[in-house]
């Protein structure tokens, strides 16, 4: 099996210059094994399975609700309904829980990027009283899960009188957890050359002069990659808003509101589709666009 | 305390002085604990506190939310232990974890070994579509499933048709499999990171060598079964680690996809908690933080003994990552 493909190495070196030509070339010379092709055909399969459910959804969405269950696996709508998405948009309330989504995402994203970068600076950098025992707090409930805490924080955001308020929502998304935020901005200015500071002082920058000025833009990419997993935690979230709308319709974001539609309107499935679609595409189109970089982040954060 | 007064010229002398010393610096260093306190007030009011709050709540006789609760000692902990409605969400969630985590790190791994080969065309396309379900909410994915598993849905009309089924089913609405559909619907929506969390690992492999495994002619499995798969340990024991708390943390797409039912076949342990606590029509908020506390119990049992695997792989291979 593997005596070919070390015969074939220096065959495909004849007359190339560069390396990089020379593998290019024997790329396409060489025939890919069986065993190759078998997995590449595997490749296929899944990836059909994996963009199924999304092509359905879209075309589910442009259907009649009796077309969805009644055409078979044809994918193509007879006529494509549009109006699905006006009744999911306006009539069922889709145009409010959107906006919810985007002040409690956006609130919460500001929120976790300004505590984070200022405990990760101060973290990464700084010695002193209670930086050991600190640490050791956000190690220990690192992993807490979310059922656990529901039920105190419910509690004390009614106690704060903020429970049927966006504010309450985002503090109880941003205020806490999210550790691994902070740990990336204290391994980034960790490793920033000392002198960063030095030099700023002797300008006569103070420590938020140096902070904001100096030390905030320097992380931008640390900015950009927690930036974009609070974004994906926050959208997507679903116990939090669902536990603290309870009460209050207008304050739901677009899971909840997903949900509540079920309930309300159970037989109004390719309005369903349509509402599902528009709460997908606002995080597929923001993947879809920073895509590299949303990867990068999480094998980054991983790594760390 | 006078033991402590060392005749030593170059130590500071008894612990008066290093107390006032210990007092101005963190008077000297002010600024740093303001820029901690957004943290230190966030994060004590919103993990610590309910941390520790979870506990008081659990020996409580607690209707709701705007009524006190009454102290009525383990009460909640000796109800819950014969309650056969707990017994039951907590294997469902073990179960759950068993079957998912091990599907999803595995299947990932042939992915990301799949796409981690050099001759593998459209990697990119690949990698951007299996991650893809990872980026979407999984509320709604929850429902969107409920159509797709529906009797009269796409799935079972293609196994159907196709002879794997004799007659339409829908698997989100039996008891015996709602519970395994869950699990199918979660791999296929994170199995996309666990991907990129190998793909990660992967790349730690030098080049060299896969090159050296070629030279002594080990290729193929042999190669990964002797050279990679003993550099993975480490990321296996993490990855494995990252996922299973992932699959403790399952509301949004259980409770949208199954809601726990059919008569709590798929109901795992923090529908459990949801259910007693906000959605009975007499709350009973006592008795769901008692569930709450065995359920982070539980967490932090199984992330400990991971821990404890994560730092037998270090010391295994020499420190390195």
């Amino acid at each position: 099996m593997t005596l070919p493909r070390i015969a074939a190495e220096p065959g495909s070196s004849r007359g190339l210059d560069t390396p990089a030509v020379q593998k290019r070339s024997s790329r396409f010379l060489r025939r890919p094994r069986p065993g190759q092709t078998v997995s590449f055909v595997g490749l296929l399969a899944l990836a059909a399975l994996w963009i199924y459910p999304f092509i359905w959804l879209i075309s589910a969405s442009l259907k009649s609700s009796s077309e969805i269950f009644g055409s078979g696996l044809n994918l193509l709508p007879e006529d494509p309904v549009w109006a699905n998405y006006s009744r999911a948009w306006t009539e069922v309330g889709f145009d409010r829980y959107f906006l919810n989504s985007v002040l409690i995402t956006g609130g919460t994203v500001l929120l976790i990027v300004i505590r984070s970068a200022l405990a990760g600076y101060v973290l990464g950098r700084f010695d002193f009283i209670g930086k050991k025992p600190l640490i050791a707090v956000f190690l220990i409930t690192f992993f807490l899960p979310e059922g656990y805490t529901i039920i105190p924080i419910t509690q004390l955001t009614d106690q704060l009188g903020l429970l049927n308020t966006h504010l309450g929502v985002i503090l109880g998304l941003g205020g806490g957890g999210q550790i691994a935020a902070t740990l990336l901005y204290a391994g980034y200015f960790r490793q920033l050359p000392k002198e960063l500071e030095e030099c700023a002082r002797l300008d006569g920058a103070g420590h938020f002069r140096i902070f904001f000025q100096v030390m905030l833009p320097l992380a931008w990419p640390i900015t950009a990659t927690v930036t974009i997993l609070t974004f994906l935690f926050a959208w997507n979230t679903y116990l939090l808003p669902l536990v603290f709308t309870l009460s209050d319709p207008d304050l739901r974001t677009l899971a909840v509101g997903m949900t509540v539609f079920v309930g309300e309107y159970d037989t109004d499935w390719s309005g369903m589709a349509a509402a599902a679609v528009i709460s997908l595409v606002p995080v597929i189109a923001v993947f879809v666009v920073l895509q590299r970089k949303f990867v990068d982040s999480i094998a980054g954060a991983v790594k760390q | 305390m006078a033991t402590t007064q060392q005749p030593s010229r170059t130590t500071p002398p008894g612990p008066r002085p290093r107390r006032r010393g210990r007092l101005r610096r963190i008077r000297k260093d002010w600024w740093i604990y303001l820029f901690l306190l957004p943290t230190l007030l966030g994060y004590g009011a919103y993990t610590v506190y309910p941390l520790v709050a979870s506990w008081w709540y659990a020996f409580l006789d607690w209707p709701s939310f705007a009524a006190s609760g009454t102290f009525i000692g383990v009460e909640n902990f000796e109800r819950l232990l014969e309650d056969d409605l707990f017994w039951n969400a907590f294997w469902n969630s073990i179960v759950f974890l068993a079957v998912a985590v091990p599907l999803r790190v595995g299947l990932a791994l042939a992915l990301a070994l799949a796409l981690n080969r050099k001759r593998t065309p459209f990697k990119g396309f690949f990698r951007t579509l299996f991650f893809l379900p990872v980026v979407t909410t999984g509320a709604i994915i929850g429902i969107v499933f409920t159509l797709l598993l529906d009797a009269g849905g796409p799935v079972s009309l293609a196994m159907v048709k196709s002879g794997l089924l004799d007659s339409p089913a829908n698997f989100v609405a039996d008891a015996d499999t709602s519970l395994y559909a869950g699990i199918a619907v979660w791999v296929w929506k994170w199995l996309g990171i666990t991907m990129i969390y190998w793909l990660a690992a992967l790349q730690t492999i030098p080049q060299e060598v896969h090159e050296a495994a070629m030279i002594d002619g080990a290729g193929g499995w042999r190669e990964f079964r002797h050279v990679t798969l003993p550099m993975l340990v480490p990321f296996l024991v993490i990855i494995t680690l990252i996922d299973t708390v992932a699959a403790l943390n399952v509301f949004d797409l259980m409770q949208t996809l199954t809601g726990g039912g059919p008569s709590f076949s798929s109901e795992v342990i923090e529908i459990f908690i949801f259910r007693t606590a906000f959605q009975a029509t007499v709350p009973e908020l006592g008795y769901a933080s008692a569930a709450a506390v065995l359920f982070g119990l539980l967490t932090m049992v199984i992330a400990v003994v991971q821990a404890l695997g994560i730092r037998w792989a270090r010391q295994q291979t020499g420190g390195a990552r």
